[in-house]
């Protein structure tokens, strides 16, 4: 009979912060910083990377997903360093990502897809039906697991993408956009999903969503030009605007309240 | 479980019910249960013999759920894809590699028509360019669609990279022997060049990304070795016998540079 919890379940957490970022500098293309001196540390809970357009956010999410190397700095994902030139294969186990825009193979099925990525995740092989069908079903997709991609509608797509994050029970869970091409009855789900996860996982999801942050998020970090503007809770974020800022509801002027300091000098846009 | 076995007794008290138990024992037996195939037949024996009520129980639940069971499609069985070859190619890779193996076969057809260019056979020509297309097609943004999907997970890096690539050799190296023979070409004439140009490719990659290195380098074959070969109707320098070990000592030096750059080969950098 193999024990229910493993001895890596039971060890204790050696970190205090899932994700620790000091002074961290990322380079987008061969010259600009997208982050640019970011001090940030994460722990559970669901995180929403808020923060306007070019601000640097899908930078910083393939930064967390050890797929960009920091250009200086400082970063700890899990206690674990997360610069140098290694591959961080363990580190990487832990970790669950959903890219802005991802690629998959349209004659995959969704079951296949989301198997193929339990495989490349290096999730045990005898565990990967099981994980594939909690998966499948956590996002609502279990009706559908047998079709192919390209038949799904682009929300499904997304689901699907969601359900390849969560395949290996991440420790961190890194989200950018993922409520793009969501409805709205799905996109309460979605937020469902969100705080179920956020019980146990470090969640960060990049959105440019107020509501979404209102609705799903314990913690919001506001962020523009590649340095963190604001970190609180959204009720914080709401208590920073007044009636002089623009914005339809509390959360929307207390976002442009503390983005107006940083926004002088840049296009109306 | 080995050797130990719940008891007729607590089994029997198990099925009966009822607080017979202790609350441990119940545990204890449940969890034996679900892991032991020989006390749950056991169990299953002794509910249908002393509790009717139970198995009569049972059947309604099932023979309520029956049609359920039966309206809810099976899962398909045929797999388009198998696992044992996801590890190894990604659908992306096929079309080039059948492109790739396409051309050696025209090559070999126009070798055999006597179409020569002088001394230069056509086969000799292409072989050694031809694997860089399919290892490109394995590692690049521009023709995989999975690739940032792929560059974060923990297999990516070498290993997945070197799988590939052997992969694209598994398939064209056959055809290539098979033309080599069939046209009477040295195995070692092409099978050096072509390692060293895959090797080549790999190590430049994990420095430009391995698309551009594949290009830039099909770019310095065509130009270097194809057109003057073409042009002057004779075999190339390079593909004489005597050019054979700078082509082996090029094909190591790339994969020492391989291995020391393990690293680049799982970020984004090497998929441009």
């Amino acid at each position: 009979m193999t024990p229910a919890v493993s001895a890596a379940d039971l060890a204790p957490t050696s970190y205090a912060w899932q994700i620790r970022a000091t002074g961290l500098k990322v380079a987008a293309g061969r010259k600009r910083m997208a982050v640019d001196g970011l001090d940030l540390s994460l722990d559970t809970g669901v995180h929403g990377l808020l923060g306007p357009n070019g601000a640097g956010k899908t930078t910083l999410i393939r930064a967390l997903a050890t797929v960009l190397r920091p250009a200086a700095g400082s970063l700890e994902l899990l206690g674990e360093s997360a610069g140098g030139t290694g591959e961080h294969r363990a580190l990487r186990r832990r970790i669950g990502y959903l890219p802005q825009e991802f690629g998959y193979y349209k004659r995959f099925t969704v079951r296949e897809f989301v198997e193929y990525m339990a495989w490349l995740k290096e999730v045990p092989k005898a565990e990967i039906p099981g994980a594939v069908q909690r998966a499948v079903e956590r996002v609502g997709l279990a009706d559908r697991a047998d079709d192919r991609m390209k038949a799904l509608s682009g929300g499904m797509v997304r689901r699907a993408g969601i359900a390849q994050a969560i395949v290996n029970d991440p420790a961190i869970l890194l989200l950018d956009e993922p409520t793009v091409g969501l409805d709205p009855a799905q996109r309460l789900r979605f937020r469902e999903l969100l705080q179920e996860l956020g019980l146990d996982t470090c969640v960060v999801v990049s959105t440019h969503l107020v509501e979404d942050v209102a609705a799903a998020c314990t913690d919001v970090v506001l962020f523009a030009d590649g340095r963190l503007v604001f970190q609180g809770t959204p009720d914080e974020l709401a208590a920073a605007g007044g009636p002089e800022h623009v914005g339809d509801s509390p959360l929307e002027r207390g976002y442009s309240a503390l983005l107006a300091g940083s926004d002088k000098g840049r296009g109306s846009w | 479980m080995s050797g130990e076995h719940a008891s007729v007794r607590i089994i029997d008290a198990y099925v009966r019910g009822g607080g017979e138990l202790a609350a441990d024992e119940t545990w204890a037996l449940e969890a034996h249960l679900e892991a032991c195939h020989g006390c749950r037949e056991r169990l299953s024996a002794a509910v249908t013999a002393q509790e009717p009520a139970v198995t009569e129980l049972v059947d309604t639940v099932w023979s309520g759920l029956e049609p359920r069971l039966a309206a809810t499609a099976p899962r398909p069985r045929r797999r388009r894809w198998p696992v044992e070859l996801r590890a190894w190619l990604t659908p992306a890779m096929v079309p080039w590699l059948l492109m790739a193996a396409g051309v050696t076969l025209l090559a070999l057809l126009l070798d055999l028509s006597g179409a020569r260019f002088g001394e230069a056979s056509p086969v000799l020509l292409l072989s050694p360019v031809l694997p860089v297309l399919g290892v490109a097609a394995a590692w690049s943004r521009g023709l995989d669609p999975g690739y940032e999907l792929t560059a974060s997970t923990p297999r990516a890096g070498l290993h997945l990279v070197l799988r590939r690539t052997a992969s694209v050799l598994a398939v064209l190296v056959p055809v290539l022997l098979l033309a080599g023979w069939a046209t009477g070409v040295m195995v070692a004439h092409w099978l050096l060049p072509c390692l060293a140009f895959t090797t080549t490719t790999l190590a430049l990659g994990g420095l430009i990304g391995v698309t551009r290195a594949a290009v830039a380098l099909v770019a310095v074959w065509a130009a270097v070795i194809a057109a003057p070969a073409l042009a002057a109707g004779r075999e190339s320098f390079a593909l004489r016998t005597d050019g054979l070990p700078v082509w082996a000592l090029i094909a190591v030096l790339g994969t020492g540079v391989v291995i020391a750059r393990r690293g680049a080969y799982s970020v984004l950098g090497a998929h441009r």
